[in-house]
């Protein structure tokens, strides 16, 4: 880490929050301002795609600006000021050209404005969507570690602040550099002296601006960060709604959603103050330089250097050197929101994802039930202590194993392990002697699925979450799929069937509809390895035999791994894996266990006595 | 919008337009200090040849000290914009999030969380976009006075030519409203859908990575960022035209400026350097026509912002509450008189008559879907029946005052819900509790071994989804979050399904000792299937298709109610059933 970015960090130190244990957060690209920019604008073509046109509309736009000041000087010097008395040809002729020229300006404005706003909103779609991919390619640990909201600003506020920069900013910085460039050549025609002086004004402000830029970006990065945070409390209050209501919490949430929103505005507030100042010093070095033309001006006319016009024409000048100086500092410092909020974007795209897909080198396991081989597998969260310890075991195709033991014994992280959505620490896994990391995304997602225990739905219709599993499956595969495993009945309560919507995160139907419903998806998907994590917890006693009986006949087959609480899974299994602190302590068929007296026994006499008290 | 923004920031305001109008009274001072240079030392130098040294002295410092004054009026006019512009932005976000904590879950079903984090977000920040140029288009109205004064003292007929521009102006302005206020607010709507779509998606982030489904997310959401693009650009393109055109108006009054100018200096009405000061002072007069075009031309975005921050602060249906308060401590007795409840057109308890006696144990069982969890929100108050009425000690739960159900209900929902924050905050939420009230709470629900063993403790920070806990670790805090209140009516929704059937033993006991020694006065009813969880109740009711079927005690209704029997004996006959296949195998 440079010195630079060391102190920028230090800067935003109040900001970073203990991480939570075993997450990750997300990054932000820490290089210099105008790398990250850059860095930024090379994420999508369109943003640069047919920028030389738009610069050559713009070099227009600059270079008609120019024509009224020079038109004034001619018009003064040679037709109002015409020896012999006013000269009302010439000032018409002039007139005549600059009116043609002020409207090339106005047309050639239009369409650079237009083509920069086609050429950077395609860009940033581009890279919105990029960035959405990316966080669904981003692992678990990853996405679970930061608010939903906090997400969704990356995609939204984040990539807005680029917006005006870019549209308002970005071409016109441009034009305002070449705009002072071409009246510092046409000062400098009129009068190279009072140009220089001009310059000898400016040349400190520029540096001193620089120091203040700096400040302006970290005061901006902390904008972002808290408006991120902001979003965050407020998504949290929103998906929580139900636990607000029922612990009457609703002013301990609204105080904390206060909190980050006055957070946000102080930084704001801080933030203008910086930019006050940089265009304060800007006006008043203005007021400097004009003053000193008047002055300056007077000496060289005496002098004999200077025509009455050519002192008027450098008033005008002045303004149109000042002007895009003034804007430039504008956009520059609107450069710095832009680029507080390119760097999360950058740096969330730039962030590798920790479970990398082979893409196209990868390979598949041939067609067919899958087999699983665990070598010396230790899975860590970072930070954290092992969850798993050195496992070692296999899984013949066609098996229909269940995973038992108690909460926080490594059985969720063996099924995310063994589904790839995570990465062991060390050792490795097979599926049917292919190693899992070697595998294509697109193949294990389609022969691997798990069911997770919170049955999330989309706010569709019934059918359309099932369809999910398997786009483009008709109603009546969909109705199969319910009807195979024995749902036909709950299928028919519903008011609509199929087409009765779930509401938001499925919550118009209970807990355990949800699960049928992701039970089905999954099922529908036709999966040659089937791991059900927990998957019918909700589901009433009746409907779970049920549907674990029209399992077993459906899975023989295929494999399948079923988590379970219930041990009447565990008795219908081929085998039961039981598991304890991170490891495997027993495996075989449950009537071998259960009369063995060891873990097992125990938590079946548990489960027994439960049910038969 | 002006007029609300004006009420609630009334000082900062009149604070900013002053500035704004020092700014633009010495904007036009510093055209009257160049005029005044140009006159007393500038032309009399040229024509004398020398140099008046008082007269140039005095315009170089002349226009210094404008620009000085000017300086002040921009701090004053740009910080307090500013803070104006913030601080309406975060009143208005705290107010939507205020509205969100109030409305009912009704409410907050039918619209979607994405869309309504973007109210709070873009919309509110866009509605307030136009005050930061504000105080200075209503400070540059002076400036364009002090201009068009000065150019009627300089000239009146010139200055009918300053004049004209305010026509031309109004007619551009309008045109582009027309063309940009349905465009942005489009785009407005467009905005809200990325939002949707990305918060639905990352949501369900688990099930999207599960099923292999990034693609068909990504075409969904690139297909509203598609949308959202060429919306934006529909409306730039009226942006696109609005600003070189704001531009140019000016510009062309320059040009007829220098005509009608050079046929009243050639009839020698008027000098030639009045046609300069004129020519001059339209291009001021550029300046403030831009700066009111800044204003106008975010004004349609902010009608467009307002309308849907609106729509949340305006929305209705809250719950309304008494004046009843709890009383302090003990069971509570609970009653359901008649209960109907619906959702969606959708018939969900049908006629509900239930009474939990003072510090029973009462079990609710129904097969999935029975609108059991309907039920038990009732009780927490989440929503209120269609018809009939929920009574605590016989006072409807709609006469306690705010507040007052939840300090004496605590529901345990199905679904888990922890906030990105600490363990300790967790379960604490708004209560004064100790380390030790929590511990205890904690060993309660069976939660305080694996909490211990967390390297930071009650302090470990879990995210929103708790990544790195169990589902049964979840779920036990959770249930610890509700047991730290001591409350008069304890629900458990189900929410030891993830839980191991030891430790729910351990749970269940640990509850029944702590009212046996008085530590714990409460009306405790559970969702259940457990048998041994059912065992534990004085009294069960089973549910189906949103009725009660029957109640009494376990054995009672295994007797004599069918599907209750079918429910609650499913595991065993299934286990006999199995056994009796494998004997037939073996024999």
């Amino acid at each position: 880490m440079t010195t630079a970015t060391a102190d920028l960090e230090s800067d935003l130190d109040d900001e970073q929050t203990s991480p939570a244990p075993g997450g990750y957060q997300l990054p932000e690209a820490l290089d210099g301002g105008y790398a990250v920019l850059r860095r930024g604008v090379r994420l999508a073509p369109a943003f640069t795609k047919g920028l030389g046109l738009t610069i050559t509309f713009a070099l227009i736009a600059t270079v008609g600006r120019i024509v009224i000041p020079l038109t004034v000087q001619q018009s003064l010097d040679h037709g109002i000021l015409a020896k012999g008395g006013p000269d009302y040809g010439v000032v018409r002729n002039m007139v005549a050209f600059s009116a043609v020229a002020v409207l090339a300006t106005a047309v050639s404005a239009y369409l650079m404005n237009f083509r920069l706003y086609t050429s950077s909103e395609r860009g940033l779609a581009q890279v919105r969507t990029k960035a959405f991919r990316h966080i669904h390619d981003l692992s678990l640990l990853h996405q679970q570690t930061e608010q939903r909201g906090a997400l969704v600003s990356r995609v939204t506020s984040d990539i807005d602040t680029v917006t005006v920069f870019i549209q308002e900013g970005g071409m016109q910085l441009f034009v305002a550099a070449a705009q002072v460039t071409v009246v510092t050549i046409v000062m400098a025609v009129f009068s190279w002296q009072l140009t220089i002086l001009v310059w000898i004004c400016f040349v400190p402000l520029f540096l001193v601006m620089r120091k203040i830029q700096k400040r302006t970006g970290r005061a901006y990065r902390k904008v972002r960060r808290r408006y991120g945070k902001m979003l965050g409390e407020v998504s949290e209050a929103l998906v929580g709604a139900d636990v607000l209501r029922a612990y009457g919490i609703e002013d301990r949430v609204g105080g904390r959603i206060g909190a980050a929103v006055e957070n946000t505005r102080d930084s704001q507030v801080r933030t203008q103050r910086l930019i006050v100042i940089t265009f304060s010093m800007g006006e008043l070095v203005v007021g400097l330089v004009n003053s000193a033309i008047v002055v300056v001006g007077v000496l060289l006319g005496v002098g004999g250097h200077l025509s009455a016009g050519d002192l008027a024409a450098m008033l005008f000048l002045v303004n149109l050197f000042i002007s895009p100086v003034q804007f430039a500092t504008e956009m520059l410092n609107e450069a710095q929101n832009a680029i507080a909020g390119w760097r999360r974007i950058v740096g969330l795209l730039e962030q590798p994802p920790d479970v990398v897909d082979p893409g196209t080198a990868g390979v598949a396991p041939p067609d067919g039930p899958l087999g699983v081989g665990f070598e010396e597998v230790v899975f860590a969260y970072p930070g954290g202590a092992p969850v798993l310890h050195s496992l070692t075991t296999e899984i013949t195709a066609r098996t229909r194993v269940a995973v038992v033991g108690e909460t926080g014994s490594g059985k969720t992280t063996f099924a995310k392990l063994l589904t790839r959505l995570m990465d062991p620490s060390s050792g490795r896994i097979l599926i049917n002697g292919v190693p899992l990391k070697d595998i294509g995304f697109e193949t294990l997602r389609s022969r691997m699925v798990m069911v997770p225990q919170d049955g999330f739905l989309f706010d569709m219709t019934v059918g359309d979450n099932v369809r999910y599993g398997k786009p483009g499956a008709s109603d009546a595969e969909v109705r199969r799929a319910f009807a195979d495993l024995g749902l036909t009945d709950w299928l028919d309560g519903l008011p609509q069937g199929l087409a009765t919507r779930v509401g938001q995160r499925g919550e118009s139907l209970s807990a355990g509809e949800r699960q049928l419903v992701a039970l089905a998806r999954a099922y529908i998907a036709d999966p040659d390895l089937l791991v059900l994590d927990e998957a019918t917890s909700a589901v009433d006693p009746a409907t779970e035999v049920r549907i674990t009986r029209a399992l077993d006949g459906l899975t023989r087959g295929r494999t399948s791994i079923a988590i379970a609480h219930r041990l009447s899974t565990a008795e219908a299994a081929d085998e039961v894996f039981v598991f304890d602190a991170g490891e495997i302590v027993e495996r075989g068929p449950h009537r071998e266990l259960v009369g063995a007296g060891g873990v097992y026994s125990g938590l079946y006499e548990s489960w027994a006595r439960q049910q038969r008290s | 919008m002006l007029g609300v923004a004006i009420r609630t920031e009334p000082r900062v305001f009149a604070a900013a337009v002053g500035g704004s109008a020092v700014y633009g009274i010495m904007t036009v001072g510093a055209a009257s200090a160049v005029g005044w240079a140009t006159d007393h030392a500038v032309l009399p130098a040229f024509r004398a040849g020398k140099v008046p040294v008082g007269a140039t002295v005095t315009a170089g410092l002349l226009i210094l000290g404008v620009a000085l004054a000017k300086v002040m009026g921009i701090i004053g006019r740009r910080l307090l914009a500013g803070v104006m512009q913030f601080r309406l932005q975060s009143r208005y976000r705290r107010a939507v999030s205020e509205r969100y904590l109030q409305l009912p879950l009704s409410w907050h079903r039918r619209h979607p969380t994405g869309q309504l984090l973007s109210n709070a977000g873009s919309d509110v920040d866009m509605t307030w976009q136009f005050i930061a140029p504000l105080p200075m288009s209503l400070g540059v109205l002076i400036m364009m006075v002090a201009a068009l004064v000065s150019m009627v003292l300089t000239d009146p007929v010139l200055a009918i030519v300053g004049f004209l521009l305010f026509p031309a102006i109004i007619v551009l302005n309008t045109v582009y409203q027309r063309f940009a206020a349905p465009r942005l607010a489009a785009a407005q709507e467009m905005r809200a859908g990325v939002a949707e779509i990305a918060h639905e998606s990352f949501d369900g982030g688990l099930v999207v990575k599960t099923l292999g489904r990034e693609d068909v997310e990504t075409a969904r959401f690139a297909v509203a960022a598609d949308q959202l693009r060429d919306a934006n650009i529909a409306a730039g393109r009226a942006r696109a035209f609005f600003d070189p055109a704001l531009e140019a108006v000016p510009n062309f009054g320059v040009l007829v400026a220098l005509l009608v100018g050079t046929s009243r200096v050639a009839s020698g009405a008027i000098q030639a350097g009045q046609v300069v000061q004129v020519a001059y002072l339209i291009t001021l007069l550029a300046f403030p026509l831009r700066a009111i075009g800044w204003v106008l031309g975010e004004l349609p975005r902010s009608v467009v912002g307002y309308a849907r921050v609106k729509a949340v602060l305006d929305a209705r249906g809250d719950m309304s509450y008494g004046t009843a308060q709890a009383p302090a401590a003990g069971a509570a007795d609970v009653r359901l008189e008649h209960v109907s409840f619906g959702y969606a057109g959708q018939e969900i308890l049908r006629d509900v008559d239930l009474s939990l006696r003072p510090g029973s144990t009462v079990a609710l069982v129904g097969p999935t879907g029975a609108g059991k969890s309907t039920l038990t929100g009732l009780l927490a108050r989440l929503s209120d029946p269609d018809s009939g009425s929920v009574r605590l000690d016989g006072t409807d739960v709609r006469e306690f005052a705010r507040g007052q159900i939840p300090a004496q209900v605590s529901l345990v929902p199905q679904q888990t819900f922890l906030f990105a924050d600490s363990i300790r905050d967790n379960i604490r939420l708004d209560r004064d509790a100790d380390d030790e009230q929590v511990w205890a709470a904690l060993r309660l629900a069976q939660a305080d071994r694996f909490v211990k063993r967390l390297p930071e403790g009650l302090d470990s920070v879990i995210g929103e989804r708790g990544a790195t806990l169990s589902g049964g670790q979840r779920q036990r805090l959770a249930l610890a979050r509700a047991l730290i209140r001591q409350p008069r009516l304890l629900i458990l929704d189900d929410c030891t399904a993830s839980v191991d059937p030891q430790v729910e033993a351990a749970i269940l006991g640990g509850l029944r000792e702590a009212a046996g020694e008085g530590t714990l006065a409460s009306t405790v009813l559970v969702v259940a299937y457990r048998k041994a969880t059912i065992a534990l109740a004085d009294e069960v009711v089973y549910v189906e298709r949103g009725r009660i079927i029957d109640h009494g005690p376990h054995l009672e209704l295994v007797e004599r109610c069918e599907g209750y029997r079918d429910l609650i004996t499913a595991y065993e006959r299934d286990h006999d059933e199995r056994d009796s296949a494998l004997q037939e195998v073996g024999t």
